[in-house]
């Protein structure tokens, strides 16, 4: 009995393929799919919600079409959206490499070193982001020069006046940089614990060097893991550049904001400004998915997210359908 | 040189107040395959993994080949080994694990190649024409573009095997083969542990396969609470057992 069932299927399936649909054999069970009616009733609500808002600011008098039209390419606008993705790759870049560094160190059996990077950690995690854009931008109060000497003699070797050394857009990625190290530790921190203990001990016993392990072995693996919550980093990120306003660096939001102030309209260049980080955040997915591609060989699960399921089944058919035809 | 490649004396090792290994004395001979067998807790895993430095030990001694394992003795004095020291050291000895730790990112032939190119810093053609002549010697030549997930749990430890071989060790610890394998696999993987020490390798091998100990072993230890209970040849310790604990265990397993 039971051996029967796989050779009904087997042929029930080639049946399908072959396009005969009525050769289902007896025993198969015929069902009605189970119907969803309330899926179509939300998604009707929901439609029409979003339609009525749509409508409500299509045909808002207080906002002039034309004037999101002029500025959305606006080459003040596009130049901001230019410093704005600049800062959000060399912070991500930079906070990465910190954030590895920290992480071995917060892992690493040296006390000196394990309390430093918590530390770090602490300091930076545990207070505002804001406020720290703005101490990075007020540098030149808390010391007028900053200079390369012996502690605690007049010798010096070189001194520079801090306005100079840190203008406000160096002062904006080092606050950005410097507190994503902090976020970027911990996660790759999780990411390196993730890895099995039994990793570390094959290396050894192959007499591989504990950095050899490192980034050979351990950091490879650890990638699976750390590479999503990176993807959300660095979406915070490039929103987060709009903090910079407040000391002035000229990106996205600080341009709209002055070009707003003399054109008084606010709402409008908040639209282009939205439109914009909408477009770029979308965009960053894209090299996620990739790379979570790239860390994820060897294994089986890939590609959580909607976009990359999307792409996913693009690549898929792209590969099969050439293979079929041969 | 030394007649000797394994001399251990009176290894003591504790996990707080736990004492998991509380004098044991034993040695191997260059070319001399010997199979640790006791119950579970006994102490047979931690002592192998102390003879490569993955546990330290709190007393006593281990030498392999005539060198003290984890320390260095340096104008008379003697001195814990640093990180790179050990790694040196451990080059010589290879270890096959229960749980076959294959890198899971990297092909059967990648994991073969990684430490002959990132420790003895060997050509990458070259190691990778050693590696294809591993896997050939381990049966698998058929696999080596895979990785560890598309293969059988037998095929995995075959290529941790061939893993341990790249480096040309001088000894080679089995810590509990074929424990995690599904019992039709085991014998493929016993095949080649044969073939090795038919070969002439210095195997130590921690096992629960009898047939195996009886067959292959030059010297079987049988080991039970942290002590060597009983040691010598698989006729001694396995057909005529003297001490009662031995004889509970293997009938126990038999």
């Amino acid at each position: 009995m039971s051996s029967a069932v796989p050779a009904t299927t087997a042929a029930t399936a080639a049946a399908r393929q072959e396009g005969a649909v009525a050769a289902e054999a007896e025993d198969d069970v015929v069902a009605i799919p189970l119907r969803h009616p309330w899926r179509w009733v939300v998604a009707a609500v929901l439609v029409l919600a979003l339609a009525g808002l749509l409508a409500s600011l299509w045909t808002n008098p207080n906002i002039e079409h034309s004037t999101i039209a002029t500025y959305l390419f606006n080459p003040k606008i596009i130049n901001g959206v230019g410093l704005s993705l600049l800062v959000t790759v060399i912070a991500m870049l930079v906070s990465t490499v910190l954030g590895v560094l920290l992480a071995v160190m917060r892992l690493s059996k040296n006390p000196v070193m394990n309390a430093f990077a918590w530390l770090y950690v602490w300091v930076f995690r545990g207070t505002p982001l804001l406020i720290q854009i703005v101490f990075w931008g007020y540098l030149g109060l808390l010391y007028s020069q900053i200079s390369l000497g012996v502690p605690f003699t007049d010798f010096t070797i070189f001194s520079v006046d801090t306005n100079t050394l840190v203008p406000a857009f160096v002062a904006g990625l080092l606050a950005l940089t410097l507190n994503q190290a902090a976020y970027s530790a911990e996660i790759i921190r999780s990411g390196m614990l993730s890895v099995d203990p039994g990793q570390h001990e094959a290396a050894a016993s192959l007499g591989m060097s504990p950095s050899y392990t490192l980034f050979k072995v351990v950091l490879p693996q650890a990638m699976r893991v750390i590479i999503p919550p990176m993807g959300n980093e660095t979406i915070s990120m490039l929103k987060q550049t709009s903090l910079l306003s407040v000391i002035a660096v000229l990106e996205l939001y600080t341009v709209a904001t002055q070009i707003s102030s003399q054109n008084l309209r606010q709402v409008e260049l908040l639209l282009v400004v939205s439109a914009w980080y909408l477009f770029l955040t979308s965009v960053l997915s894209v090299p996620q998915y990739y790379l979570e591609r790239h860390y994820g060989r060897g294994t089986a699960a890939q590609a959580p997210t909607l976009l990359g399921r999307i792409l996913q089944n693009r690549i898929t058919q792209n590969r099969i359908t050439p293979r079929s035809k041969r | 040189m030394t007649e000797t490649l394994v001399r251990a004396s009176n290894v003591r090792k504790s996990y707080g107040h736990v004492e998991v290994l509380k004098g044991v004395s034993l040695t191997v001979k260059p070319g001399e395959v010997m199979c640790l067998l006791g119950p579970s807790g006994s102490g047979k895993s931690t002592f192998l993994r102390c003879i490569n430095h993955l546990e330290r030990i709190n007393g006593g001694r281990i030498e392999v080949g005539g060198e003290l394992v984890g320390y260095a003795r340096r104008h008379g004095k003697i001195f814990e080994m640093n990180p790179r020291e050990v790694s040196r050291q451990r080059r010589g000895i290879g270890m096959v694990f229960q749980r076959f730790n294959l890198f899971p990112h990297m092909t059967a032939v990648e994991n073969i190649m990684a430490a002959p190119v990132g420790v003895k810093k060997m050509e990458r053609a070259a190691a990778k024409a050693r590696a294809h002549e591993l896997l050939e010697r381990v049966g698998l030549s058929h696999v080596a573009g895979h990785y560890p997930a598309q293969l059988s749990g037998g095929q995995q430890q075959r290529v941790a095997i061939a893993r341990a071989l790249a480096m040309d060790p001088e000894l080679l610890l089995f810590d509990e083969p074929t424990s995690a394998l599904d019992p039709e696999l085991v014998g493929d993987v016993l095949d080649v542990m044969r073939r090795l020490a038919a070969d002439g390798m210095t195997m130590i091998v921690v096992t629960h396969e009898i047939g195996f100990a009886r067959s292959v072993a030059d010297t079987v230890v049988f080991m039970d609470g942290g002590v060597v209970v009983e040691a010598g040849s698989p006729a001694e310790v396995l057909d005529n057992p003297q001490n009662p604990r031995t004889v509970a265990f293997l009938n126990s397993v038999m």
